[in-house]
């Protein structure tokens, strides 16, 4: 994801939503969008924590001020 | 075995030992496995499958075994529809339909040896299997791609011509996906470095084990809904995929999942399912279909080898300072190998600075891999493991002193970046420092003890429940989970515990997709969590509906009724305590049945992460490179025991499948891509004759985001073994194995290289 945002690997966004908040990371970094959604939600290759905890309502989970957001493979488990 | 740190205190019902509900019937022979179920005029299925490791098809014709007596229909990729090119969430995994269509049945290439290409439904198994034989297939023969090395070669043959990946654009490829993590700057790390070891581990590919062998029986109506009864750990999942793969919405088909001997992740996914359903829908009768063992080892998934080369330095006083990490997983015939998972656990358990973790996920022509308790995770701890062992030794620290110098706590930051919440690491590494294990003293020739430990994420995800409160005061409690490790027993207790009741006096179910809400697999060690939650929501909500009705009984408000000690009660002149048996039979008459629901939706991975570490001593014979395991002790972090025996027992069992995997379990194939090992015999598990009595420390840190503090406990123990043997091995003979299996030949080998290389340097000396 560093390619896409020019090496940083911590960027400031504005949202009150994940939907809101990736549309502005979009803004400042045209094209991430596409490789974070499918149809208009969170791929299902990925996961999103914030504030330390995987959201379970894809781009209508709710961020604060200050929260912290982390983009991450989904991860498959055994028994 | 070593206590629990916590006990039970606080609980009256958890944290103790009932026997399982299911315990008597699996005894005895009554429990309704897959390949139990009989209906009237049900056939039998057998499937065609590739003796190539890779090939195009170029023609099929069945019209010969279509003609033999007893055939009733034959099955083809020609009979399934296209499926979507996309990856979607199936469960806790993403997937693509397209991948799993071509999966269950070969399309236009076979893309490993027994990849199925035809299926055959007839009056009797014999006949079926025959009718086998008469299918004619044209092939055009490809040379077979078999291990990472050879498949991300630039010239290497082409398994899927139409796979890309975003580093190499246009171009066909072998290598599904490339992932990195990143943090600091690793070159600056390594440089600070006073002590650097690098090193190359090779992993060999294994599979889970599961001592029943995949099956499906399917019903299907002339109204097109279908029924499947089959052994898998995930009911919704199986509907989910086969709706996938078959064009159907999932309200079509309802899975009874029937009782399982063994999953590990290898049921995850389907491979008879959709297949039963298509030939019921062509005869109009039941079909069953069960798999072989050898079937099973050649075409069910299993868990991925590896290449991982890793360099990690630090301080003479143990501070690691840099690593470096690049990994290739086999992902089989089609991409989806848990690299990202290894590469987001080799260096969980460490409060690293500076590092860069590569991850390539690699198509062979193997079966599709499949999940493998804790997947990804074990290859991963091989490397990071041993090489903290290496470097534990160069400065002189104890291998658990060193890691609790540089271990992650609460609010360190995780690999992909978010920070832990309470966590157990340390505290069940020093379970095992503080074992009567690690303190006892080991002595003898070819000799050696060694400890490593290891992380699993854990999931949530989502999970209903139902609890019924019967007309004599006892209760049922129904979820969608299905039980391959005593988890049915675990919901009981819960239950028992919320409403005051004994637990033999709660009746656990598990139930099909018709007749619970939805749930997710059992896997990702998510069940006591997210569908213990469930059950506990929903015993609560029975609880806050039977005080409703005590206080109608005594005309009082909800609010002014207690239940304590399995009473209700409230002051008041008359007012006498009332058990919930006693308020049952009065329900009719206070608003009629009383049923507490709940589902959850808990979060995807990482909700309880856990942590395991394994002591093993061994005794490696000189003169064959044997193995003999000594004694073996885990110790886990779970949260909070339910049944402590069913943990233990999830403990030891990682244990053992990991010793397996370190010392003798890999596929072997030929230079054909054929596959060698396909039955017990040859693919060498552990039995109990190989393996001492396993003892066990857990631990429990109680889990911050659940109301009981459970953490899941299913996966990471399998974690450490490997890495425990290889670092025991290296103390017992002065050799570090750097591949996987630690077999008999591969060790002798080693151990002769190095005495050679000893008596040279030995010899330039004198």
């Amino acid at each position: 994801m560093r390619k896409l945002t020019g090496g940083h690997d911590r960027v400031t966004v504005s949202g009150k939503n994940l939907r809101e908040a990736i549309a502005d990371l979009d803004r400042q970094f045209p094209g991430i969008a596409s490789q974070l959604l499918d149809d208009g939600d969170i791929k299902a290759s990925i996961a999103v924590a914030i504030d330390g905890e995987v959201g379970t309502s894809g781009v209508l989970d709710t961020i604060r001020e200050n929260s912290e957001i982390h983009f991450m493979p989904s991860i498959a488990g055994g028994t | 075995m070593a206590e629990s740190t916590n006990g039970n205190g606080n609980y009256r019902v958890i944290g103790t030992r009932p026997i399982r509900h299911d315990g008597v019937d699996k005894v005895t022979g009554r429990a309704k496995y897959g390949a139990d179920y009989a209906f009237p005029g049900m056939l039998f299925g057998k499937v065609l499958r590739s003796p190539h490791a890779h090939a195009n098809i170029k023609s099929i014709n069945f019209d010969k075994a279509l003609k033999m007596p007893g055939v009733k229909a034959i099955v083809t990729a020609a009979d399934l529809p296209e499926a979507e090119d996309s990856t979607q969430q199936v469960g806790e995994a993403a997937m693509n339909p397209r991948y799993l269509s071509m999966n269950i049945l070969a399309h236009d290439k076979v893309l490993y040896d027994g990849h199925a290409i035809a299926a055959v439904a007839a009056t009797s198994i014999h006949i079926a299997e025959e009718a086998v034989r008469l299918i004619e297939v044209e092939y055009e023969v490809l040379p077979p791609v078999m291990t990472v090395d050879d498949a991300m070669k630039k010239n290497a043959a082409i398994l899927l011509p139409k796979l890309r990946n975003k580093e190499e654009g246009d171009h066909p490829t072998n290598t599904a996906s490339h992932l990195q993590f990143k943090r600091g700057d690793v070159a600056a790390g390594l440089q600070a470095a006073d002590f650097v070891v690098e090193r190359e581990f090779n992993t060999a590919m294994v599979h889970q084990g599961y001592i029943e062998p995949h099956n499906a029986v399917g019903l299907y109506n002339s109204d097109g809904h279908g029924t499947i009864y089959c052994s898998t750990q995930g009911a919704f999942d199986v509907r989910s995929m086969c709706a996938q793969v078959l064009g159907l919405s999932v309200g079509m088909i309802k899975v009874v999942p029937a009782e399982i001997g063994g999953g590990f992740g290898g049921k995850t996914t389907i491979y008879l399912e959709p297949l039963s359903l298509m030939l019921a829908k062509k005869t109009g009768h039941p079909v069953k279909l069960v798999m072989t063992r050898g079937e099973v080892l050649r075409a069910s998934g299993p868990t991925s080898g590896s290449k991982i080369k890793i360099k990690m330095g630090c301080t003479r006083d143990g501070k690691i300072t840099g690593a470096e990490v690049w990994m290739a997983y086999e992902a089989g015939a089609f991409p989806g190998s848990p690299v990202g998972a290894g590469a987001m656990c080799v260096l969980a358990p460490y409060n690293i600075d500076n590092f860069q973790i590569d991850g390539y996920d690699v198509v062979v022509n193997r079966p599709k891999t499949a999940a493998y308790r804790a997947p990804g995770a074990t290859n991963a701890a091989m490397a990071g493991e041993t090489v903290i062992d290496e470097l534990a030794e160069k400065c002189g620290l104890d291998p658990i002193e060193f890691r609790v110098a540089n271990a992650c706590k609460e609010g360190s930051a995780q690999i992909v970046g978010p920070p832990y919440k309470r966590i157990g690491f340390i505290e069940t590494v020093e379970a095992i420092k503080n074992s009567p294990h690690y303190k006892s003293e080991l002595k003898g020739a070819n000799r050696g003890r060694g400890m490593a430990a290891g992380f699993w994420f854990n999931a949530g995800m989502q999970s209903s429940a139902t609890v019924n409160i019967q007309t004599d005061g006892t209760a049922s409690v129904i979820t969608g989970s299905a039980d391959i490790g005593g988890s049915r027993a675990s919901m009981a207790m819960i239950t028992a515990e919320v409403l005051g009741m004994e637990v033999t006096d709660v009746r656990p179910t598990v139930a099909d997709t018709d007749s619970v809400g939805h749930t997710d697999v059992t896997g990702g060690s998510r069940t006591t969590f997210a569908t213990g939650m469930a059950v506990y929501n929903a015993a609560q909500d029975a609880l806050k509906q039977l005080k409703e009705r005590a206080a109608k009984t005594w005309e009082k408000k909800p609010e002014d009724v207690k239940f304590e000690d399995g009473k209700f009660s409230a002051e008041g002149d008359g007012i006498k305590p009332m058990t919930v048996k006693q308020l049952a039979g009065r329900l009719a008459r206070t608003g009629g049945p009383v049923t507490g629901r709940a589902q959850v939706s808990t979060g995807g991975i990482g909700v309880g992460p856990a942590f395991a570490a394994t002591c093993v001593d061994v005794e490696v014979d000189p003169d064959t490179g044997k193995v003999q395991i000594l004694r073996c002790t885990v110790a886990q972090d779970a949260g909070k025991a339910i049944h402590p025996s069913y943990v233990e027992g999830q403990m030891q069992g990682g244990t053992s499948q990991g010793l397996g995997w370190a010392l003798n379990e890999e596929y072997f194939y030929d230079a054909k891509g054929t596959l060698r090992n396909s039955g017990l015999l040859d693919y060498r598990m552990p039995t109990c004759l190989d393996l001492p009595m396993i003892e066990t420390a857990i631990v429990e840190i109680p889990n911050p985001i659940h109301p009981l503090g459970v953490r899941g406990v299913g996966e990471v123990s399998i974690v450490p073994p490997p890495a425990a043997v290889a670092n025991a091995i290296y103390r017992a003979t002065g050799v570090r194995m750097t591949e996987l299996p630690m077999s008999p030949p591969r060790l002798l080998k080693a151990m002769l290289e190095n005495r050679r290389a000893h008596d040279l340097q030995a010899a330039a000396a004198d």
